[in-house]
């Protein structure tokens, strides 16, 4: 598919950036408000498909190719799993998943109380960075994703291939 | 009626009386632990416990990355199958 008129690509632009910004917010607040990772990456990965919409496939298949989406994306979950497995080798008595940060006062480890406190983004050990690895992950998948289908939608439609 | 048919008919009784039976052993909803005889040991520790023990005030996310974070390292897993088989599926496509 091609690009839509010159409406819709300017309201896209002007969008654009906030669908964007909504979507970061709920991935790095992922410890303190409703959400996370996987919520905020989906956000983001619309914002893109909303891109991908307004301008077509090929133009967006020219700006970022597919293969480094996928690099992203398994950026995202070996930095996750390498978190989880951290947990095991970084203190003594570690188990896998073991939240090694929390309540250590060194990064994201500031100590909170059993109260409903005012929400510090400071806390919560490995739990913000395994949301950004998580996050990642879901950007690139679900935009490589919607990406490759469009792309060979428009090809399959110009007769090119089978 | 053919074999087939009794085979699945069959699967399917099973599968529900499971249902059923664990519908049945479902926690009731609203009583905390020591009232009416009920326990409730793991829900109780982890609204007493997850603000302390992980930092985050979201106790939701503090169950699902640091409770159980294998649950989600199978869902990043199915992802990450999902992208690899849509790839792999339109790879012949692109040229």
């Amino acid at each position: 598919m091609s690009g839509m008129s010159k409406i819709v690509k300017t309201i896209s632009n002007i969008a654009f950036p906030f669908v964007m910004i909504y979507g970061l917010y709920i991935i790095a607040h992922g410890h303190l408000t409703p959400g996370g990772g996987f919520q905020g990456g989906a956000v983001v990965a619309s914002a893109c498909a909303m891109i991908l919409v307004a301008y077509g496939s090929v133009w967006t298949m020219g700006k970022i190719k597919e293969k480094r989406l996928s690099i992203l994306e398994s950026v995202g979950a070996i930095s996750f799993i390498v978190l989880a497995f951290l947990g095991i080798f970084i203190i003594t008595e570690g188990v896998f998943f073991k939240n090694f940060l929390a309540n250590t006062n060194l990064m994201f480890g500031t100590t909170v109380a059993f109260q409903s406190t005012a929400a510090n983004i400071n806390t919560a050990g490995v739990i913000p960075l395994m949301n950004f690895a998580v996050g990642l992950k879901v950007i690139a998948g679900l935009f490589a994703i919607v990406l490759v289908m469009a792309y060979a939608t428009s090809k399959i439609k110009e007769g090119k291939t089978k | 009626m053919s074999r087939r048919d009794f085979v699945a008919v069959i699967f399917f009784a099973v599968v529900a009386v499971f249902l059923i039976f664990g519908a049945l052993k479902m926690h009731p909803f609203g009583p905390v632990e020591g009232q009416d005889g009920f326990d409730a040991e793991m829900d109780d520790h982890i609204i007493n416990n997850a603000q302390e023990e992980t930092g985050a005030s979201n106790t939701v996310t503090s169950v699902v990355f640091d409770y159980r974070g294998f649950d989600t390292l199978g869902e990043a897993t199915v992802l990450f199958t999902a992208v690899a088989g849509v790839i792999l599926v339109f790879r012949r496509l692109k040229k």
